[in-house]
């Protein structure tokens, strides 16, 4: 099983009470924001779950795997996630059983 | 941005909503995605990103202080990779080409 948008949707739908339109856009939203905040250049952090972090890779040397050809990659700009402790406690404790 | 500034701006986008429904909502979306990973479910979100657990297999290791050897056991770790939208709105290499 994956948790998907129309999941979350659905949960905003039965507990916070939002109409489904209201709950599908809030939904959106929700990653919207975040996606403004990173483009921006702010980092992003959800206390209890975790922090989205940019980085400024440089260019280094790269190679075509096809064709073993040389090409640079490019200097560029990456999103980073760590998870808080609290995250990584839950997900550590509750996968022991599996 | 904090959990705090993401809330306020969610319901600045939504002034019908009253404001608690902003947090309330925020503090729903956060708990149904971390409670999926711990358990063991993978979130996919289209245009933001994707969030796998990565397994770490057993291993011996060592308290930094004592220097004496400590199993470690087997775990599962967060990953997040970005989608690409995500990754090409936070590019700016991206964008200029």
């Amino acid at each position: 099983m994956t948790l998907t948008k129309a999941e979350l949707a659905d949960l905003l739908f039965d507990r916070v009470g939002l109409n489904k339109r209201e709950a599908k856009d809030m939904v959106e939203s929700f990653f919207e924001e975040i996606r403004v905040a990173l483009e921006v250049g702010d980092s992003v952090k959800l206390s209890g779950f975790g922090n989205f972090q940019l980085r400024d890779k440089p260019q280094r040397p790269g190679r075509n795997p096809k064709t073993g050809e040389e090409i640079p990659i490019t200097a560029r700009r990456v999103v980073t996630f760590h998870a808080s402790q609290k995250l990584k406690g839950m997900v550590e404790q509750n996968n022991d059983n599996c | 941005m904090t959990k705090s500034e993401l809330i306020a701006r969610l319901s600045e986008r939504y002034p019908q909503l009253v404001s608690k429904d902003a947090e309330l909502a925020v503090k729903t979306i956060l708990d149904a995605m971390a409670g999926s990973l711990a358990q063991g479910e993978r979130i996919e979100i289209r245009g933001f990103g994707s969030f796998d657990l990565n397994y770490r297999p057993p291993r011996v290791g060592r308290n930094p202080k004592s220097g004496s050897s400590v199993a470690v056991p087997e775990k599962y770790v967060p990953h997040f990779k970005a989608g690409k939208e995500l990754r090409e709105r936070v590019d700016l290499s991206e964008q200029t080409s």
